[in-house]
């Protein structure tokens, strides 16, 4: 068999990178001067600059909703994490009154639209004092991610042999022990992907951010890249350079933790 | 029971308990709360809080704002999805013989996926620009108005939609693909199959289940899509982009009608339930025949 690339590989690779030049155009324009934005005649800026990044981390708030964001996304894993391994397992291995209703309202409550639900939300939320917090946010957050959560991690606990559970019981284990000692170090692949999956959504979420937040206090980088000001005219350099720092943790993930990203994406859709 | 049972009983209900509370008290309350909200006439800053019954429901069966904005979804929900699914298993089919440079197919294929909408909405806003737009450059320097057009704005929402979630679609048939044993090809190949053959013999009845996956998720997050539009176009011009998680979420935060809102909520709560119903169903039916 012949090494190395064929033709047809690289053409595919290529069509694959023309479906990303939005990306790689935002990338372009982010190091575009503002006298070349307006009249494109090259595909690298002639003079390229790094006036817009400097704009954003200094005028703009832009370092703040990262921190923010970063906060709330990881938090939000966190939470996810705690309460949804134990419930996951549960739903695997323990008898549960009622189980089959269980599932159906986790299943049905990834259905719910975010748009039904935001303003009872919204409600409950200001009721509690919480407008404008990270709590919200990551309560909020929380909700709406959890149910995949559980469901991905449900099926990779599934997939361990009871064996080995067993073994750890006739040793004199509890549960908890056995998910802590056996059950957690199998499926950390899984818990892995399930958090990226957790922390990506986080990080993108705008509804419930930009209805929940108020000041920079707590607004993430979705909100305030939609919020971008502009005075007189659009700054398109500056919003570009913005846009790439928010989509800093998606692309590390894509091209650093694409494994995992790819393990649970499919896990979820794959099976049922 | 033995005590074993008992006590796994007792365990169970402590392990699912913390996360049941947050399901119930954020998501399943609220849900049922929409309910009840849509039933009132909420108004906040006028202090105004009444019961109206379906007052709401019967007002949106006459506006004509709210048909638009349904027509809009249901367009934009068919040919997104329709596109999606096409060019996505389009590029599975193509990665499928993909012998070196998976892991960089797979990063490029990826990354429109991975980022946050409002990134998306800001790369095609610009991409957009009348004049300085790398789309109208690339058109040899017409000035089509993309998304002040309203002849054009509702192709240009559904263009960006279909960049950004059809690699989603292409990335669970590929998944699906590489399941498939090489014993199954070999053998069609034995038997005299051709391409074409292969294809619409044995790759696309097997991709079937795997698409209609696609297919249910796809049709239930674009009817519930809201970030894109509302950040790309705001629902304009002339409400030629406007959806109705546009048009629900202007009367709830933007006229501070929250019953109203809600009962715009609640219709696309119902669109979304009906369609998850309906495919569930249909698998059923697809089961017993198998």
């Amino acid at each position: 068999m012949r090494r190395g690339p064929r033709v047809g590989d690289v053409v595919v690779l290529l069509l694959l990178a023309a479906w990303a030049v939005p990306y790689f155009w935002q990338v372009r324009t982010s190091f575009t001067p503002d006298s070349e934005l307006l009249a494109t005649k090259h595909v690298v800026p002639q003079n390229p600059t790094l006036i817009h990044y400097r704009a954003v981390a200094e005028k703009s708030v832009m370092p703040r909703a990262l921190g923010n964001s970063l906060g709330v996304a990881s938090l939000t894993t966190l939470l996810a994490l705690l309460l949804g391994v134990p419930a996951a397992y549960a739903i695997a291995r323990l008898p549960l009154p009622g189980k089959g209703l269980l599932l159906l309202i986790v299943i049905a409550s990834t259905a719910f639209p975010q748009i039904a639900t935001v303003s009872p939300l919204y409600l409950l939320l200001r009721t509690l004092g919480l407008r404008d917090t990270w709590t919200a946010l990551v309560l909020a957050n929380t909700s709406f991610a959890l149910p995949l959560l559980v469901w991905l991690l449900a099926g990779f606990i599934r997939e361990i042999p009871l064996e080995l559970e067993e073994a750890a019981f006739l040793d004199g284990a509890g549960r908890p022990a056995v998910l802590r000692l056996v059950v957690l170090p199998l499926i950390a692949p899984g818990v892995v992907s399930a958090a990226l999956l957790t922390f990506l959504a986080a990080w993108n979420e705008f509804l419930f951010a930009y209805t929940f937040t108020a000041t920079e206090a707590s607004r993430t980088v979705p909100v305030a890249l939609a919020l971008f000001p502009g005075v007189f005219e659009i700054p398109w350099g500056d919003i570009a350079a913005a846009s790439i720092l928010a989509s800093l943790p998606p692309v590390i993930i894509v091209i650093a933790l694409q494994r995992w990203l790819v393990h649970g994406l499919v896990a979820g859709a794959l099976k049922d | 029971m033995t005590a074993r049972e008992r006590a796994d009983r007792r365990t169970g209900l402590l392990f699912v308990a913390p996360a049941l509370l947050a399901l119930a008290s954020l998501t399943v309350y609220p849900g049922l709360w929409v309910l009840w909200l849509s039933l009132q006439q909420r108004i906040p800053i006028f202090g105004i809080s009444r019961f109206v019954g379906f007052q709401h429901f019967a007002f949106l069966a006459g506006d004509a704002r709210f048909w638009n904005a349904a027509r809009v979804t249901l367009v934009f929900t068919g040919v997104s999805v329709a596109l999606e699914l096409a060019l996505g298993l389009a590029v599975a089919l193509a990665l499928q013989r993909q012998r070196s440079g998976r892991r960089l197919a797979l990063s490029l294929l990826l990354l429109a996926w991975a980022l946050p909408s409002v990134v998306t909405a800001k790369l095609f806003e610009w991409l957009y620009h009348p004049s300085a737009g790398l789309v109208n450059v690339i058109l040899g320097g017409h000035a089509f108005n993309w998304l002040g057009d309203p002849r054009l704005a509702l192709a240009g929402l559904i263009a960006a939609d279909v960049w950004r979630t059809m690699p989603f679609v292409a990335l669970l048939c590929y998944a699906r693909l590489l399941t498939i044993a090489p014993e199954v090809y070999e053998a069609a190949r034995v038997d005299g199959a051709g391409r074409v053959a292969t294809l619409a013999w044995i790759t696309l009845p097997l991709l079937r289940s795997i698409l209609l996956v696609a297919l249910l998720f796809r049709t239930l997050d674009a009817l519930r899509a809201f970030d894109l539009m509302f950040v790309l176009t705001g629902g304009g011009p002339a409400g030629t982009t406007e959806t109705l998680t546009v048009y629900a979420y202007r009367s709830l935060f933007q006229t501070l009608q929250l019953g109203f809102g809600a009962a715009i909520g609640c219709v696309i709560f119902a669109l979304v339930m009906l369609v998850a119903w309906g495919y569930l169903r249909a698998l059923r039916g697809e089961g017993a025949t198998a």
